[in-house]
């Protein structure tokens, strides 16, 4: 030991050599998330008369495993906002603190108005933004589905890029191909919605589950439902998909190990 | 006070000869002026009241309430400076968000009160500082359920560590009061203030330690003790400002949040009826000699 401190804790320079600094480069180019790691599949939902349903699966994938098969991808804000979450996990359960940080700041004062849906819309659109903008995003395509602060129902997402789109329906990953042409055959615009009943709309994104389920390889068959209304948050989180016919996979050639 | 003027009451960090520190005495005469503050803890839940002292006719009936929340469980309500009780609950939150990043939980009640507590004994130490002029009352409900970890999205393992002991009772109703001196006690019932010795002799025939109070006759009995407490003579107006925190079963189901506007109307009715009571009572008696 000498009287240098800079030199203590370091290998000894009489012993083995100049200290090659290259071994902690902090020099080079900073990178953030490349891709996700934990991921969840599509979020289904649709607005109808008197509020929105949503749904999205319990399942947390690593990769193509199945690897966690009880995971709530929807996050009840208050009784009139409900988030869905597509995409990372691990990002998901930040947004998830942030927006219960904000919840409780937000109620530190009594006042009669709380967040609506079209509020939080607004919040999470900007927090993907600012993170996207600094190269760092987080890596989840969002629903928020709640009221619009005037009973309206309110349905928008936003993603990593911090995008923001608003549509009658709306579905995230796989589900933007295959659920979203499903549900604008009911509900091909705004001025529909009117005409779309609560058991109607639920009937729907549920049927659109199951096309999921029967198309989308890193999806399954036990999935949350929300349905929002005036009345409050209805959020289920064990449903199981119903009466599955698996008579289409006989047609299906060219993947398995069947010789015609 | 044979002690003020020997120059020992200058200055926070310098004892006086028979060992005061004289700034924080004076801290203690500030939050003697404050309107009174009572909090009761009941067996199904906190009762918070303060006698919030009306100075201009100019204010607006009901607003400027003074009696906050920390995270969703807790209030603290202070007499003394105003503005030193708004920096307390600015810094009490604080603790409460830092907390919850930590441990991914709320903080229980007995630990915000031991933190706040080492950050008011912080301001007796420097003659840089003043020491706080409030005495503040932390009232709240640690969850007696098994909360999920903030940010949770599974049930996770059946199985393993991390099991509580089993019939060891968690959570519950809890009530703290702050000095300036950073000294702080739990209690069944604090008040503090202008009408604290009144307050505090009306709480003692409560028999808080029995725990047969309800929550409901609680903030009955705190709005009676803050009508009894304030003194007509040198104070005309003021406003009685309650808040309550209940289990999760109970009316806030473990949040805290001011009294329902009917249920303050009923406990103002009935403070006074007891206040008008009482001189009739007297009057009886002055016939009776």
């Amino acid at each position: 030991m000498n009287h240098l401190p800079q030199a203590w804790g370091r290998p000894r320079d009489d012993v083995y050599g100049a200290y090659d600094h290259s071994h902690f480069q902090t020099a080079g180019p900073n990178q953030h998330t490349q891709s996700p790691i934990v991921t969840g599949t599509s979020v289904v939902a649709a607005k109808f008369k008197d509020g929105v349903v949503i749904a999205a699966d319990n399942l947390a994938s690593y990769g193509s495993l199945a690897r966690f098969t009880d995971v709530k991808r929807l996050r009840k804000f208050n009784d009139e906002v409900v988030v869905g979450f597509g995409g990372d996990v691990s990002d998901m359960q930040y947004l998830d603190r942030l927006l219960n940080s904000l919840d409780i700041r937000e109620n530190y004062s009594s006042n009669d108005t709380s967040l609506n849906a079209k509020n939080l819309h607004t919040y999470l659109a900007k927090v993907m933004y600012k993170r996207r903008s600094d190269f760092n995003p987080l890596w989840n395509h969002l629903l928020i589905a709640g009221l619009d602060g005037e009973t309206m129902p309110f349905l928008a997402s936003a993603d990593l890029l911090g995008t923001t789109f608003s549509s009658p329906t709306l579905a995230t990953g796989f589900g933007a191909h295959l659920a979203q042409p499903i549900l604008r055959r009911t509900i091909p615009d705004e001025a529909s919605v009117a005409n779309v009943s609560k058991e109607e709309a639920v009937k729907l994104v549920k049927e659109c589950m199951k096309v999921l389920f029967y198309r989308d390889a890193r999806s399954m068959d036990k999935y949350s439902i929300a349905i929002i209304t005036k009345e409050g948050v209805d959020l289920t989180e064990d449903n199981k998909l119903e009466n599955q016919s698996w008579a289409f996979a006989e047609s299906i050639r060219g993947y398995g190990t069947q010789v015609n | 006070m044979t002690s003020i003027g020997t120059g020992y009451d200058l200055s926070n960090s310098v004892f006086s000869p028979d060992g005061r520190n004289f700034q924080v005495e004076y801290a203690v005469k500030a939050v003697e002026n404050g309107g009174t503050a009572v909090g009761i803890r009941c067996k199904d839940g906190v009762v918070l009241a303060l006698e919030k002292l009306i100075t201009s006719k100019l204010l607006k009936a009901g607003a400027n309430k003074r009696i906050a929340s920390v995270d969703r469980n807790m209030g603290v309500v202070s007499s003394g400076l105003l503005p030193d009780g708004r920096h307390f609950v600015s810094r009490a939150r604080d603790e409460a968000a830092q907390w919850r990043q930590l441990y991914k939980a709320p903080i229980p009640t007995s630990a915000l009160a031991n933190r706040m507590g080492s950050y008011v004994q912080m301001y007796t130490l420097y003659s840089s500082v003043r020491p706080f002029g409030v005495t503040a009352i932390v009232g709240g409900w640690d969850s007696e359920a098994e909360l999920p970890v903030d940010g949770q999205v599974g049930s996770g393992p059946k199985v393993g560590s991390g099991g509580k002991k089993e019939g060891a009772k968690h959570g519950g109703p809890y009530l703290y009061m702050i000095e300036p001196s950073g000294l702080y006690w739990g209690y069944y019932g604090a008040a503090t203030g202008k009408g604290r010795q009144i307050a505090k002799s009306e709480l003692e025939k409560l028999n808080l330690s029995e725990g047969n109070l309800s929550l409901e006759e609680g903030v009955k009995e705190a709005a009676r003790i803050i009508y009894v407490a304030h003194d007509d003579n040198k104070d005309k107006e003021f406003e009685l400002e309650m808040t309550w925190i209940s289990s999760i079963d109970g009316p806030t189901k473990g949040r805290h949040e001011e009294v329902p506007k009917e249920l303050l109307e009923e406990a103002e009715r009935l403070a006074k009826k007891s206040l008008e009571g009482d001189d009739e009572d007297e009057d009886e008696e002055k016939m009776d000699l």
